[in-house]
């Protein structure tokens, strides 16, 4: 289970996020949701240890990982797919893939099982990754936190810029990181692409924390997230 | 002599400065190309390299060979350690930001430089090379009976000089396999790649960086080790090498290896060439100017790929 307990973050003096707490259970998928600039990207990046926490704490099944040093913090057990894929370019497939075995120790197997779910990654194993197209960028950078076999799976817009059948993928890649018990945040701008997937919704406004809802009722109910997202 | 053997001389005395700059600028070029830390003290790294290599020979004693055997060890290991130490105490404190590590470095540079000069003082020194025979060279050439081989005189090169190149050669195919081959590598790669994403994915980044500082400064004190028995110890000897390797690293495409070593090569032969036959003067006028027209038509350098 992922636990943020009142974190705030930001970027030198300028805060962006504010006393937000927030759980997501082993095998459930939260959504973030919230305009530009509310803080979710930020709130994804002082998770990962990236930004440092101006005050609150984030466990990871009762361990604080906040208190780790950043590259601690995978280590313990979190994968991050952050926005715009970042991946390490200037290296094959097959070599990103190995950063993110390396990071937990994971064997042979695990590879397999990750090019299982992406066989396109097995064809193009020794591609420089900046050559993939989009979608198999975002398959890589899927892939790699995968790799780490997390507890928990940080999801930043995976399917910004996708073509349908990618973003259907994807989508169905977290469905079985749910069924496999991992914890998923998942962070999106396109409401409809994620409303069906998620078990819970969490809006986030101004860097502070708004209502947590059950993604069925927001189904039932969709005004309350034009109100939220403002489309 | 007529110009051939010149030439090929001149070659050989270029070959030589070719060896020693390239390593010196692979070090440069991987501290650049891994942190995008400009290391003004790059050229203080090679000036204590021969400096302890100097101090070692005069402690050890003995048959020359022992002594310069224990320098090539100790003098990298140790200023790769001062290095590393640099790096966690003020590179780390300064958050690699570009603007204040150049200041900081060139803070550096100074330090090193007057300690060397308080403890070691002004005099040139020199280490006595491990072997140093004289090895004449043949020349072909059409006489009255057809080709056949002469033995000019002048034209030569001792065995040292030799073993410097090859020596250079196995440290770069050493570094290149390193980083294309190893765990290490690729760790590094990552790092340079994207730092962020590496500090997600459980890379030490501060350990890479200090790793990376030690040793691009440990290659710098190695050429010094093998440059010394040719060219004495000098506290201000540390100058040259740090602009020859600006020049080789901005041509050859910042960060990017074979293009440095390439550009190594290029600026070492030319500037042995245009020493012998002109002036050493209008060889680094030469090699700055043409790191003006890079910069001007090529400005990623000859190897360089444009960055984001």
């Amino acid at each position: 289970m992922l636990e943020l307990d009142a974190i705030s973050a930001g970027y030198g003096k300028a805060q962006v996020l504010r006393d937000f707490s927030l759980s997501v259970g082993a095998g459930e998928i939260v959504c973030l949701l919230g305009r530009n600039g509310a803080g979710k990207t930020t709130c994804m990046k002082a998770i990962m240890g990236l930004l440092p926490l101006m005050s609150g704490r984030v466990l990871l099944d009762g361990q604080e990982v906040s208190a780790l040093p950043a590259h601690h913090v995978p280590r313990a057990g979190i994968g991050y797919i952050p926005q715009g894929r970042r991946l390490f370019a200037g290296l094959s497939v097959a070599q990103n893939l190995e950063i993110g075995l390396q990071a937990r120790g994971s064997g042979r197997d695990t590879l397999e099982e990750v090019l299982e779910l992406f066989p396109r990654l097995r064809e193009r194993i020794n591609q420089r990754a900046e050559t993939l197209s989009g979608g198999e960028q975002q398959m890589l950078s899927t892939a790699r936190a995968l790799c780490l076999r997390p507890k928990a799976l940080l999801l930043d817009e995976p399917t910004e810029g996708l073509q349908p059948s990618m973003i259907e993928a994807i989508r169905q890649v977290i469905a079985r990181m749910r069924t496999a018990g991992v914890a998923v945040l998942l962070v999106e701008q396109r409401v409809d692409a994620v409303l069906s997937l998620a078990d819970r919704v969490a809006f986030l406004e101004n860097g502070r924390g708004g209502a947590v809802m059950d993604a069925e009722d927001l189904r039932a109910d969709h005004s309350i997230v034009d109100r939220y997202i403002g489309v | 002599m007529e110009l051939g053997p010149y030439i090929l001389l001149a070659s050989l005395e270029g070959a030589v400065t070719a060896a020693v700059l390239a390593l010196t600028a692979v070090g440069l070029a991987l501290v650049f190309g891994v942190m995008r830390v400009v290391n003004i003290a790059h050229g203080e790294f090679f000036m204590l390299g021969a400096v302890i290599a100097w101090w070692v020979a005069q402690t050890v004693g003995g048959h020359p060979a022992i002594g310069f055997a224990a320098a090539l060890v100790i003098a990298p290991l140790a200023v790769g350690g001062i290095a590393a130490a640099a790096d966690m105490t003020i590179l780390k404190r300064l958050n690699y930001d570009p603007e204040r590590t150049i200041v900081a470095t060139i803070g550096l540079l100074y330090i090193l430089q007057q300690l060397t000069l308080m403890t070691y003082g002004p005099e040139a020194r020199p280490v006595e090379a491990p072997f140093n025979q004289r090895i004449a060279l043949p020349w072909i050439e059409h006489g009255e009976s057809g080709w056949q081989v002469i033995w000019p005189w002048g034209l030569g090169t001792t065995s040292y000089k030799l073993a410097v190149i090859g020596a250079a050669c196995v440290v770069l195919a050493g570094v290149w396999l390193m980083m294309a081959r190893s765990r290490l590598g690729l760790v590094m790669r990552a790092t340079q790649a994207d730092r962020d994403m590496a500090l997600a994915f459980g890379i030490p980044v501060e350990r890479v960086y200090a790793l990376v500082f030690g040793m691009g400064a440990a290659l710098a004190a190695l050429a010094a080790v093998l440059i010394v028995p040719i060219q004495q110890a000098h506290y201000l000897m540390g100058a040259d090498p740090l602009l020859l390797s600006f020049i080789v690293v901005i041509i050859g495409g910042l960060g990017s290896l074979p293009g440095t070593v390439l550009a190594a090569v290029l600026i070492g032969l030319s500037d042995g060439i245009i020493s012998v036959f002109f002036s050493p003067t209008l060889a680094k006028i030469i090699a700055t100017l043409l790191v003006g027209l890079v910069l001007v038509f090529r400005p990623e350098g000859l190897f360089g790929t444009r960055r984001r």
